[in-house]
């Protein structure tokens, strides 16, 4: 028999971060009208105080490009080394092509593969998870991680449940070869048995019936059972963290920072208090100003601690996303 | 467990959660109005009364609980 030449096995690292931050900051005051609520009631259900939308002509090729490009500037790596581009989104306004071949396109990385990936707001660490494994079994030396949303164009703003989380962003990790370990294992799992808890409705066959019979359009919107997805989070999510530290040798003790997507502060806090950090594990609330941009909230808060100097390159952190789905990721990453 | 015993359990669970002091829990007190105590909190407290007690609190009888009094039945009931 002959064999089939295999590329040798390695470790992949983080070598690059780059975020876009939506430019028109949306206070509570902005959006309570229609769901007769407050900013108070907001704060203090969410912790959001305020959060960025992209105003309607940026689109999330836009975002995810800059997040992009800032990434393999801050790696030093240029765009044609790219051997594959995975754009986690669920706001990308069309079936074919993928988010992800306009973002190759725009980027010049003319030898990537690229695809999106649908995961919702566990999206990034999954596609952190696929990164590492190409990387590793030596199908690409580089792979360009892009979580962006434009949630503010399938949020129904009448929705009490909804209207005041969602928000706009995008952040992307360049991912390379490592000599050593830059990541732990991702531990992911998902429970489509509760595909109602976060669902975009109606879906677009249902939307073309019911325009045929009614004349009315009924735009996809984004629909959440709050409390059942808050139960799910905080009583599963503690074990799932412990299970992704546990894979990469460590302990609590061993992290400087926990970043958790940014879902609700909320979540976080329940999350910190199970997993019993030490004082001196920085928590990421990136919420408070940024609100909840799913599939970009990790790269975001990751990238305010660095702004802020509350962590460093070469610091070990917990990442974890989760919701729908609903599904889960966690992995252990050292921050670039 | 005796009344007693469960009140002080739960007296723990809601100092730790929502930050009540253990003394303010009282039988006749309602959780969000006399204790402030919101939904998001009351999901917490309930997942970790199923944990400690050992009972199994169904999101449509969350709605029910809404006094202290209440819980303590409850687990008493179905512990």
């Amino acid at each position: 028999m002959t064999n089939i030449a295999a590329r040798p096995l390695r470790h992949s690292e983080i070598i690059g971060l780059g975020v876009h931050r939506a430019s028109r900051i949306v206070l509570n005051d902005e959006i309570v009208g229609p769901i007769d609520s407050s900013d108070q009631w907001i704060q203090e259900r969410t912790g959001i105080k305020q959060r960025t939308w992209a105003p309607a002509d940026i689109s999330i090729i836009d975002m995810a490009v800059d997040a992009g490009n800032k990434a393999l500037v801050h790696a030093g790596i240029s765009a044609e080394r790219l051997g594959t581009i995975i754009v986690s989104t669920i706001s990308h306004p069309y079936q074919t092509p993928s988010a992800a071949v306009l973002v190759q396109d725009r980027l010049g990385a003319r030898h990537a593969g690229a695809f999106d990936i649908s995961a919702a707001c566990a999206g990034f660490p999954y596609a952190v998870g696929l990164a590492n494994g190409l990387i590793s079994s030596g199908e690409s030396d580089y792979v360009l991680v892009i979580g962006v949303e434009k949630l503010s164009d399938w949020t129904d703003m009448s929705d009490r449940g909804t209207a005041f989380i969602f928000a706009d962003g995008a952040g992307a990790f360049l991912l390379g070869p490592s000599a050593v370990p830059g990541l732990g294992a991702t531990i992911w799992g998902a429970d489509g048995s509760e595909f109602e808890a976060i669902v975009m409705q109606p879906s677009l066959i249902e939307l073309r019936e019911h325009f045929k019979q009614t004349g009315e359009l009924q735009f996809p919107k984004l629909r959440m059972q709050g409390q059942k997805v808050f139960k799910w989070a905080v009583g599963g999510m503690v074990e799932v963290c412990h299970r992704a530290l546990e894979a990469a040798g460590l302990t609590p003790d061993d992290i400087q920072a926990f970043v958790p997507h940014q879902a609700n502060n909320r979540i976080t806090d329940a999350l910190v208090r199970g997993l019993k950090f030490p004082e001196s594990v920085v928590i990421a609330r990136d919420i408070i100003l940024t609100g909840n941009t799913s599939a970009a909230s990790i790269p975001l808060a990751l990238d305010t601690l660095l702004r802020e100097g509350q962590v460093k390159s070469g610091d070990l952190a917990l990442t974890v996303g989760f919701g729908a789905g609903l599904a889960y990721a966690a992995q252990v990453i050292r921050v670039p | 467990m005796t009344d007693q015993e469960i009140l002080d359990t739960l007296r723990s669970i809601v100092n730790e959660i929502a930050g009540v002091a253990e003394a303010d829990v009282q039988l006749d007190k309602s959780f969000v109005d006399d204790l402030d105590v919101d939904s998001l909190s009351m999901v917490e407290i309930s997942m970790a009364a199923e944990e400690k007690f050992g009972v199994s609190i169904p999101d449509a009888e969350l709605k029910n609980l809404k006094t202290v009094a209440d819980v303590v039945n409850f687990v008493k009931a179905n512990a």
